[in-house]
């Protein structure tokens, strides 16, 4: 024992006295009492976890702190608190169960982890060109409705940590339009497994486009609220102006991708670059920075929703011009066989797809039970299928075996890569920017550790 | 179509090649497995021997004695088509005298290009992909694990997706390793991006990456016995009791296959 101690707060760690620096092991209090404590010890050098239950890790995050004074010297994450194995679990449901798996994975971009692993699935059946058009429409809703989301609560909760706790409301206000919309059409706010391979799980209600023009505008006032309240504050400038900077070359190096590679002014955006489901056919941009910093992500984020909400209004344009066209693949060997209604309950088997196949046709029924217990055959090989998740490049490599289940699905979640430059991002800097930074790089642990 | 969608489609039937015998399901014992030991024809990949329509146990359709043989897609011969000659090509030129030993196969498959590269020459092709100037691919998305059991001999796949954002290319990189040898070379010192990637699969697979800086599991406890996205680990659960009835865990169950 090398110092000894009463505080609570602050005691001597079980180190030998072998002349090398003394170890205090330090269990919650408060930060200020902390700093007192090792102070009065004179030691200004202090390692200490950040987490994993943490309300600013957004999610169950470890981050062990070398520090010394206010400054970070050291910074290294640790993961895996949140590592269900869904990946594994994937392996034993069907290939149309497992979206329900995947779209657990980043919980709040869900959309995207069911459209990468549809897309990679439907590379293995080879029906990528047979998608319909509405179902890809829909997709694309979807998918651009999430973006929204997960921006806004990237945004909010990042002024939440700053203690900004009505950009939070504010922001997640503008959430709950969107969930809205997505509970309209999919039955679910989230995790709603709505795309399946092959197509979507249910077409959109009739009066949802009316809806959904009636959510643009809501949404942008919150943004705007969003952008007046943060973007000219001199706290908030004061605090993510110049911290958490990446420059491109490390942002290259570490394979960042997302808001943080455009913000050191790569303007790399898989909807343009490599587009898919019908990205090429839509008008919008791709915002990007030079300042590679917190603040310009905030911006970039805010953008993006505009962005979003412009490619959503032109998705409604075709909602209405391609009303009543399938959301299925034709091939009745991989369309999901249940019609979907939307009951007073929630999400529900229709009651004509249920007389169908009890009470007239004793092949309908075979071929229903067949296809929804059994699954599909998918033809042996792999596929790689990439989107653009609001966090950056999501991949989906998938494998099979010529079976009805995944030999293997795995996810190059953007959160998991980008998390590894928290160390060169947080480094340096003051102990309260790692907060900022944190919330700059905006990962979902549900996404990192799947 | 383009010739690679026309391989991909070849490649496909050939792969559902089905072997059946006449066997009864009482007899399936070991003694009639010689006979069923897997054929793997020269050049072939054999990822999976499926038997029957459930899969390992209590199979009541019938279909007992069905033992198909499920191969990956086979190698693509020239050409290739769409840029995968080109990038081939330069590659090929790159590595000289070794480009036969370093490139096994080149996969041309659903219009995506796997090159099986040997793991000795793994961080030779990788900074030719970097850093040649027709081939840049400048990301390595990650590296993940595939457990074949059936591929005996090279047993542990890692395939590594690279993308090139300067052409806008996707390619995999997929290096084997045995079971009882399960070494492949990191590739971090090129593609730094991968320090957790391969820390996953090492995690997952138990592929130990010679030369990665700090090898150590990341998402399961650091005292956890075992890889569990390997075949040989079961997923686990306990079986439920639902109104008088076992139900049990899911890899317990019999499953259509």
């Amino acid at each position: 024992m090398t110092n000894e101690s009463t505080s609570p707060h602050a005691t001597a760690g079980l180190g030998e006295d072998d002349g090398t620096a003394p170890e205090f092991n330090v269990f919650g209090g408060d930060w200020s009492d902390v700093a007192e404590e090792a102070t009065r010890l004179g030691e200004q050098r202090l390692v200490f976890n950040m987490g994993p239950q943490h309300p600013a890790t957004h999610g169950v995050l470890r981050i062990m702190l070398e520090v010394e004074g206010e400054t970070v010297t050291e910074c290294r994450a640790g993961i895996g608190y949140l590592h269900t194995g869904i990946e594994k679990n994937m392996e034993f449901r069907t290939w149309t169960q497992g979206v329900t798996f995947c779209t657990r994975m980043d919980y709040v971009a869900s959309m995207f982890n069911e459209a990468v692993y549809c897309m990679g699935t439907e590379t293995l059946l080879g029906i990528t060109d047979d998608i319909p058009e509405r179902a890809n429409v829909l997709r694309v809703l979807m998918m651009e409705l999430t973006r929204i989301g997960s921006h806004l609560v990237a945004v909010g909760t990042g002024g939440n940590e700053l203690g900004a706790t009505t950009v939070m409301t504010t922001a997640f206000i503008g959430r709950e339009e969107t969930f809205k919309v997505i509970e309209h059409i999919t039955g679910l706010r989230t995790n709603n497994a709505y795309i399946r391979p092959g197509g979507v799980a249910i077409d959109a209600p009739e009066d949802s486009v009316e809806m959904i023009r009636a959510m643009i505008p809501k949404v942008k006032q919150r943004l705007d609220e969003l952008a007046l309240l943060q973007l000219e504050n001199p706290i908030f400038k004061s605090r993510l102006k110049g911290v958490a900077k990446l420059d491109l070359a490390a942002c290259m190096a570490l394979g960042v991708t997302g808001p943080i590679l455009r913000s050191a002014g790569l303007p790399y955006d898989l909807r343009k670059s490599e587009p898919y489901a019908g990205y090429e056919t839509y008008d919008f941009q791709v915002p990007t920075s030079t300042d590679g910093d917190a603040y310009s992500r905030v911006v970039l984020r805010l953008e993006e929703c505009y962005e979003s909400l412009k490619i959503i209004e032109q998705c409604v344009d075709r909602l209405e011009q391609s009303e009543g066209q399938p959301i299925m693949v034709a091939d009745k060997k991989i369309a999901w066989p249940a019609q979907l209604s939307i009951g007073s309950d929630g999400q529900g088997n229709s009651f004509e797809h249920i007389r169908h196949i009890m009470g007239e046709s004793m092949e309908a029924l075979i071929h229903h039970f067949k296809l929804v217990t059994e699954g599909f055959p998918v033809p042996a090989g792999q596929a790689f299928a990439a989107v653009e998740n609001p966090k950056g490049l999501l991949g989906c490599h998938v494998v099979s075996d010529g079976g009805t289940r995944p030999w293997r699905a795995h996810f190059r979640d953007p959160g998991f890569n980008n998390l590894q430059a928290l160390s060169m991002l947080t480094q340096g800097g003051q102990v309260a920017d790692v907060v900022v930074a944190i919330a700059s790089i905006d990962m979902v642990l549900g996404g990192v550790d799947r | 179509m383009s010739p690679a969608k026309d391989k991909g489609k070849k490649a496909k039937a050939d792969g559902a090649a089905v072997a059946a015998s006449s066997r009864t399901s009482t007899d399936a014992a070991e003694g009639s497995d010689a006979e069923l030991a897997p054929v793997v024809p020269e050049g072939r990949t054999l990822i999976n021997v499926r038997e029957g329509q459930f899969g390992a146990r209590g199979d009541t359709s019938g279909y007992d004695g069905l033992t198909r043989f499920v191969y990956m897609p086979d190698a693509a011969e020239r050409p290739y088509g769409s840029w995968f000659d080109q990038v081939v090509d330069a590659l090929e030129e790159l590595l000289g005298d070794k480009a036969g030993a370093a490139i096994e196969a080149v996969i041309v498959d659903h219009d995506e290009l796997t090159l099986r590269v040997a793991r000795e020459h793994l961080l030779e092709v990788c900074s030719h992909l970097r850093d040649d100037q027709d081939l840049r691919f400048e990301m390595c998305l990650g590296v993940n694990g595939v457990h074949y059991p059936a591929d005996v001999g090279r047993e542990l796949h890692a395939a590594y997706p690279m993308q090139s954002v300067t052409h806008n290319r996707r390619l995999r990189i997929e290096v084997t390793a045995p079971d009882d040898d399960p070494h492949i070379p990191s590739i971090t010192s090129i593609y730094p991006m991968n320090n957790w990637h391969e820390r996953e699969t090492w995690d997952f697979f138990g592929i130990i990456f010679d030369g990665h800086p700090s090898l150590s599991r990341i998402e399961m406890p650091d005292d956890w016995v075992g890889h569990p996205q390997r075949k040989d680990y079961p997923l686990g659960g306990i079986p439920v009791e639902y109104k008088g009835a076992e139900i049990p865990a899911p890899d317990e169950r019999r499953q259509y296959r």
